[in-house]
């Protein structure tokens, strides 16, 4: 994808962030690049190392004219692409504030609190309340397993760890059961508890949930909160995972 | 006898050449045998097909008709339409849960009966309706009831119901360019062979055919973009997951002119995969193109008269291998039932249902033409798409352009229902006018007409001058009417329940977006709201839109902001202050914790 630009010098093609120009490769969708590019559009079911999947909807953005979920579309050379506009961070806030009423987080006494992806989008979004009313879904905790617990009041149906599961550990513990607002992750295992399942605290799907929703046991509060990732920067700058900077603060 | 479960589900998996693929198929053959899933059977389907079991419960919890527990040897759905409720569905319903002694959904303890509702099963015109293991009953009335409570109670098999009961009429009320076409069979077929595929593809070109589905996208170039995508393997797909709810065309059209339905798929592969040139020889003899029914869950019962078809049609060398003599035109068509998902009418939903999974719609591109079943390119079209192609095939681009507009060609079935005197099938040139429509149904003192299905249109009287056609009304099939004396809030929370039943739940907006949409439509209905929920409603509805994976989400707000529109009275008349502060009902609020607390001072 390389061509010569107006110096005559190789270059690469590019879509434009915010003005910004961002290289990209094809194939590459406008999330890979923009990651890429050590730059970061917000996202909860999006992880470079699983294919990408579109359904949280936070990474939208505006191309020509349309929002489309930057993890799933394909970038386009030369494209005009905006990931923060006023119109885009309500629109993003209002899909934060969904995702908190239609589970129960509660973020003060959570164990993954200052390390949450969904509560940091949340503090980066400027949401100061859930707005809409709760729906309170009665929700039972699995605590089966000797390693890790999984709060179902907390999941927020990423999927991130059904694709690791079935991608990465190639275990296939979790799937997604029924549908619409019912829909909920389910352990693969006869008794559908996860001490059953082949699930393992070092699987990758053990580590992937970007929300409180598994957690590993035995362990609490070893870095105190206040002194946790998002505690310090706000999500998105001094992303480790991703080696990005966010140079458009 | 009940066979074995573990013998049953073995002969399953045979019939189904063991192909994980096939699951959704073979779940539907269990539910039927045993009116749930057994436990066992999924076990046996896990070990035999390598999907894990929870792979499996989670297609069975997609699809409405699936279920893990017994319904029971009676498995009754009332259908849920509004235009069902306008005909008293919901005393039936009521009458039915009295009579029998069970609750809404849940079985009764002796395994007899369960009682439960759905969604449109396509005979608004005839309502209210219901399935009984899969069997439509139309025209309820309480004497029916009646008859039917006792005959449940007497376990007396379907086969021994009166025959009335199962009678469904076409109601075809008016006729144009496509019902009245006698065409012999294979006439298409024949005309293809004699003028090859690229003639045949530019009269359907020419003749500005669009997509009878609702979208209007261009047939013509669907069919170019699926023959052009590079590939050895193509599919032709009929959607015949008549959803929408109101709309029950193609189910007349599957009843009436199912060869005309198969020779447009027929063709169709003779001209993205087979190609045929003008000397009626193949050129391209390695291309293989396999053909599918989609057939909605509710027309189970259309299931075995179109296997007939296909047969008879085999039998006589349209279908099947060298079709009418041409050798290496091989085409046939399997028939795959859906089973109660409104979602996998959407097209590239539907292709994941046919790939036996839940019926999520896929991200685009790539485009189902392009990357379909198998991720092969695959057309997608509705049953009376087809149709027309055929007979534009028969008679030519110019016959078909001689009625319709010049963005919308040719006709439309329209499937009227509601307030009118003669609901049913009607085709229409496009450009006719929806007060043409209504009078030519006997409607009057008409409110409003709702185009195209709860995802569509609200037409208020002083539109009625406006016609239908993809540049003024698209319409997909769907036209209910309502009069003066239906308030048209029951309308819109008949509809916004429906999108919270209907909601593939995948997308953060349309998951959560249509039970918050609910909410507010309720607080209204209840008068509960204030000017508070109505900007709510629709900063709601323009999230929706914008930010939803797929037409279901950004659509399910349409008939509120429509009527929001056309009807402000509507609303206004339901708040309860037209303050723009949210209405808090402090005792109201307080009841739940002085009931747990037994407190009257909390």
């Amino acid at each position: 994808m390389s061509e010569r630009n107006v110096d005559g010098k190789n270059c690469e093609a590019v879509f434009y962030l915010n003005g910004k120009p961002i290289p990209f490769q094809d194939g590459d969708t406008i999330m890979d690049a923009t990651l890429k590019a050590g730059k970061y559009i917000d996202h909860l079911c999006h992880h470079p190392k699983i294919k990408p999947l579109g359904s949280c909807r936070i990474c939208i953005v505006k191309l020509d004219g349309k929002f489309v979920s930057s993890c799933t579309h394909p970038a386009t050379k030369n494209s005009q692409i905006t990931s923060n506009t006023k119109e885009i961070i309500e629109q993003r806030k209002s899909l934060l504030q969904m995702l908190f009423v239609e589970g129960n987080h509660i973020c003060p006494a959570c164990e993954k609190s200052g390390n949450c992806q969904l509560q940091a989008l949340a503090y980066k979004n400027e949401m100061l309340t859930s707005h809409y009313n709760q729906f309170f879904p009665d929700r039972v905790i699995d605590a089966s397993h000797p390693d890790a617990i999984i709060d179902f009041n907390r999941c927020i149906l990423c999927e991130l760890c059904v694709r690791a599961s079935r991608d990465i550990d190639k275990k296939k513990v979790f799937s997604i059961d029924k549908r619409g607002i019912n829909a909920k992750l389910i352990i693969n295992s006869p008794s559908g508890k996860l001490k059953d399942s082949e699930f393992t605290i070092n699987d990758m799907a053990a580590q992937i949930c970007p929300v409180g929703a598994i957690l590993p046991k035995h362990k609490g509060y070893e870095i105190p909160i206040g002194k946790r990732r998002y505690d310090k920067h706000p999500i998105g700058e001094l992303e480790p995972d991703y080696q990005t900077r966010n140079e458009d603060k | 006898m009940v066979m074995k479960i573990n013998q049953f589900t073995d002969e399953i998996i045979l019939l189904f050449n063991q192909r994980p693929d096939k699951l959704l198929q073979m779940l539907i053959k269990i539910q039927r045998q045993y009116s749930y899933i057994p436990q066992q059977a999924i076990t046996q389907l896990s070990r035999k097909l390598l999907l894990t079991e929870a792979n499996i419960l989670s297609v069975i919890g997609f699809y409405s008709f699936l279920h893990k527990k017994s319904r029971g040897s009676y498995d009754l759905r009332i259908s849920d339409n509004i235009t069902d409720q306008m005909l008293g569905s919901t005393a039936i319903t009521s009458m039915f849960s009295n009579k029998l002694s069970v609750q809404l959904a849940i079985p009764r303890k002796d395994g007899r009966v369960c009682v439960d509702s759905t969604s449109c099963i396509g005979m608004s015109d005839q309502g209210p309706a219901m399935l009984v293991n899969g069997m439509p009953v139309v025209s309820l009335n309480k004497k029916r009831v009646e008859s039917i409570c006792q005959l449940i109670e007497s376990n007396s098999p379907l086969n021994q119901w009166p025959k009335s009961f199962f009678h469904i009429k076409n109601n075809i009320q008016r006729k144009d360019i496509l019902l009245t076409d006698c065409s012999d069979n294979g006439a298409a077929i024949s005309a293809l062979i004699n003028q090859g595929s690229q003639n045949i593809h530019q009269q359907i070109e020419h003749s500005n055919l669009r997509g009878r589905g609702g979208a209007g996208f261009h047939t013509s170039l669907k069919w170019r973009s699926c023959k052009d995508a590079i590939a050895k393997r193509r599919y032709v797909v009929c959607n015949a997951d008549e959803g929408e709810p109101g709309t029950f065309k193609d189910r007349v059209l599957l009843t009436t002119q199912p060869d005309k339905v198969i020779e447009g798929m027929t063709l169709c592969a003779g001209i993205i995969g087979n190609e045929i040139d003008n000397n009626g020889r193949l050129e391209n003899s390695d291309q293989l193109t396999g053909g599918f029914i989609y057939l909605r869950g509710e027309y189970e019962y259309l299931y075995k008269s179109l296997q007939r078809v296909l047969q008879r049609r085999r039998d006589a060398g349209l279908l099947g291998k060298n079709i009418l003599g041409v050798k290496g035109f091989d085409f046939d068509i399997e028939i795959h039932l859906g089973a109660g998902a409104y979602i996998c009418g959407e097209e590239s939903a539907l292709i994941e249902s046919l790939e036996g999974k839940r019926g999520i719609p896929r991200n685009r591109p790539p485009f189902p033409a392009i990357k379909g079943y198998n991720n092969q390119p695959t057309v997608v079209n509705n049953v009376e798409t087809f149709v027309n192609a055929t007979l534009i095939a028969i008679h030519g681009a110019c016959w078909f352009k001689k009625i319709g507009t010049a963005q919308s060609r040719g006709s439309k079935l329209l499937s009227i229902s509601g307030d009118c005197d003669r609901p049913g099938v009607y085709e229409f040139p496009f450009g006719t006018s929806i007060r043409h429509i209504l009078d030519d149904c006997g409607a009057q003192n008409v409110q409003a007409v709702q185009v195209s299905g709860p995802a569509g249109f609200t037409i208020p009287a002083q539109d009625f001058d406006r016609y239908i056609g993809f540049e003024d009304v698209p319409a997909g099939g769907s036209f209910m009417i309502f009069n003066q004396q239906r308030n048209l809030l029951d309308m819109v929370k008949n509809f916004g329940e429906f999108f919270v039943n209907e909601s593939c739940g995948f997308c953060t907006p349309c998951r959560v977006g249509c039970s918050l949409l609910m909410q507010m439509i309720d607080r209204v209905h209840q008068k509960i709201s204030t000017n508070h929920e109505l900007c709510e409603i629709k900063k709601l509805s323009h999230l929706m839109i914008q930010t939803s994976h797929c037409g279901l989400g950004s659509s399910a707000s349409n008939s509120v902001m429509d009527t929001l529109k056309y009807f402000p009275k509507l609303y206004q008349q339901q708040l309860n202050h037209s303050d723009d502060e949210s209405l808090f009902d402090l005792q109201g609020e307080l009841l739940q914790a002085r009931q747990l607390t037994g407190d009257d001072n909390v």
